[in-house]
C-alpha cells in the first residue's frame, strides 16, 4: 500500500492539474466568444457575396471561365484546415481522419493527390504522407482576410496550371458549442449552380461595368478568399469550443480523482493509526507482564 | 422630399454603413460613378478610393479598398475588403503607412519581385486614398 506521503503528493499534483485545466477552459471560452463575434460579423458579407455571385453567374456560360472549368479529374488537391494547438479533444483528429479517408479513396481510384495544410496539427500529422505541397502555420490566432487570400491565390494558381482538377476543402464546422463536425466542401472548379438556385429569385437585367466577364474575373478569386476565410473562422471557433468541452471534462475527471485519492488517503491514515495503537497497546501489555 | 436610396457598406469584419441617402458616388474600375434613387440594377467592381454619400445637407466620405457593388431594388450594397470613415482615419498612421509602402515598393522594384511589388503598390494606393479621404473629411 502506498505511503501517506505518496498519496498526499499525488493529490497535490492532481489539484494543480485541475487548476490548469479549469484556467484553460476559461481562456478557451473567452477566445470562443471572440471567434464567434468575428463569425457573426463576417456572415452578412458572405451572404451578400454569395447572392451577388449567384445573380451574376446565373446569366453566364460557365465554360468561359478557367476557374469554373470542370475537367476530367486526374489530380485532386485537399486543403485541410485544422488548429495550431492541441488539447481540444478529438476536434483535429476528426478533421485529419476525414482527410485521410478521402486521401485513400482518391488514391484507390488511381488519382494523384496533393495536400495543402493549414494549421500545425494537420502539418505534423500529414507530413509523413509526403504529399504536402504547401503548409501554413500560425495563421489561426491573428488570421485576417489577406492570409486567406495568399492561400486562395496559391490554390487557384495550382488549379489553373493543371496540377489539380478538383480541390476539396476539409475543415471543422462549428455547429454549436457542443457539436463540431468535420465538413468537406468542393472549392474548385467553382460550381455556380447551387448558388444560382438560391439567387434566381432576385435575378434581374443588370447593367455591368465593366463587362460581366471582367467582373466575374474579379469575383472568382474573391469567392475563393471568402470560402477559405470562412473555413478558417469556423475552425477557430470550433477549436475553442472543443477545447472548452475537453478542458471541462478534464477538470471533472480531476475532481473525481481527487475524491478517490482522498478516500485512499483516509484509509491509509486510518490503518497507520491502527498499527500505531496496536504497537502502543502491545508495548504496554509487555511491560505489565 | 426627394426619394432616397438604401446604402449598405459591408466588409468581412462587419457592416460599416447602413443608411438611407440621397446620392452615392463611388470609385468604379472604369471611373467614378454616381447612383441616385431608383437606379437600374447595376453591378460594378470597385477600386481603392473614396466613396461619398449625401444625406440632405450633410455629406460623408469613406475610404474603400477593392471589392464590388450591387444596385437592385433601390438598394446599393458595397462589398469591400475594408472601409473606413474619413473622420476616423488616423492621419499620422496613414502617413507612416505611405512611407513604409514607398520604401517597400522601391525595395521590391530593385529586386524585381512582382508579387511583393504588386502588394506594395496596393498598400501605397490605400495609404494615398486614406490621406485624400481624411483631408476631404475636414
Amino acid at each position: 500500500m502506498a505511503s501517506l506521503k505518496d498519496v498526499k503528493s499525488k493529490i497535490g499534483g492532481v489539484k494543480k492539474t485541475s487548476q490548469i485545466t479549469s484556467a484553460m477552459n476559461m481562456v478557451a471560452a473567452a477566445k470562443l466568444r471572440g471567434a464567434q463575434a468575428k463569425m457573426e460579423k463576417f456572415r452578412p458579407y458572405a451572404a451578400k457575396f454569395n447572392q451577388a455571385m449567384g445573380n451574376l453567374s446565373s446569366g453566364m456560360d460557365s465554360g468561359a471561365f478557367p476557374l469554373m472549368e470542370a475537367r476530367e479529374v486526374k489530380a485532386v488537391e485537399l486543403v485541410v484546415v485544422t488548429s495550431d494547438r492541441g488539447l481540444c479533444g478529438s476536434f483535429n483528429a476528426n478533421i485529419i481522419n476525414t482527410a485521410e479517408k478521402l486521401l485513400r479513396k482518391y488514391q484507390a481510384e488511381g488519382k494523384k493527390v496533393s495536400l495543402v495544410c493549414i494549421g500545425k496539427k494537420s502539418i505534423s500529422k500529414l507530413r509523413k504522407t509526403g504529399l504536402v505541397r504547401k503548409q501554413y502555420a500560425d495563421l489561426m490566432g491573428t488570421f485576417q482576410m489577406f492570409n486567406a487570400r495568399t492561400i486562395a491565390q496559391d490554390v487557384a494558381e495550382n488549379f489553373l496550371a493543371g496540377e489539380s482538377d478538383l480541390v476539396q476543402l476539409i475543415y471543422g464546422k462549428f455547429h454549436s458549442v457542443g457539436v463540431q463536425r468535420p465538413d468537406t466542401l468542393a472549392l474548385l472548379p467553382i460550381q455556380p449552380a447551387a448558388q444560382a438556385a438560391e439567387a434566381a429569385v432576385a435575378k434581374g437585367d443588370y447593367l455591368y461595368e465593366p463587362s460581366p466577364e471582367q467582373i466575374m474575373e474579379v469575383l472568382q478569386p474573391l469567392y475563393l478568399n471568402v470560402m477559405v476565410y470562412h473555413a478558417m473562422l469556423e475552425v477557430s471557433a470550433g477549436e475553442n469550443a472543443a477545447r472548452m468541452t475537453a478542458m471541462d471534462n478534464a477538470t471533472k475527471a480531476c475532481s473525481d480523482m481527487i475524491h478517490n485519492l482522498t478516500l485512499v488517503y483516509n484509509k491509509v491514515r486510518q490503518s497507520s493509526i491502527t498499527a500505531e495503537l496496536m504497537d502502543i497497546v502491545g508495548g504496554a501489555e509487555a511491560l505489565k507482564g | 422630399m426627394a426619394e432616397r436610396i438604401q446604402l449598405e457598406v459591408v466588409t468581412p469584419s462587419g457592416p460599416v454603413v447602413s443608411d438611407t441617402v440621397d446620392i452615392v458616388t463611388a470609385p468604379g474600375v472604369d471611373g467614378e460613378f454616381g447612383v441616385l434613387a431608383n437606379h437600374a440594377p447595376f453591378l460594378s467592381t470597385i477600386k481603392i478610393g473614396a466613396l461619398t454619400y449625401k444625406q440632405g445637407n450633410t455629406s460623408e466620405i469613406l475610404m474603400v479598398s477593392g471589392g464590388f457593388c450591387e444596385v437592385s431594388n433601390n438598394k446599393i450594397t458595397f462589398l469591400v475588403e475594408a472601409a473606413e470613415r474619413g473622420r476616423d482615419i488616423d492621419i499620422e498612421r496613414a502617413l507612416r503607412a505611405k512611407e513604409r509602402a514607398e520604401k517597400r515598393l522601391a525595395a521590391a522594384q530593385r529586386q524585381e519581385e512582382n508579387l511583393s511589388q504588386a502588394r506594395a503598390e496596393a498598400a501605397l494606393q490605400r495609404a494615398i486614398a486614406r490621406l485624400k479621404v481624411s483631408q476631404a473629411a475636414k
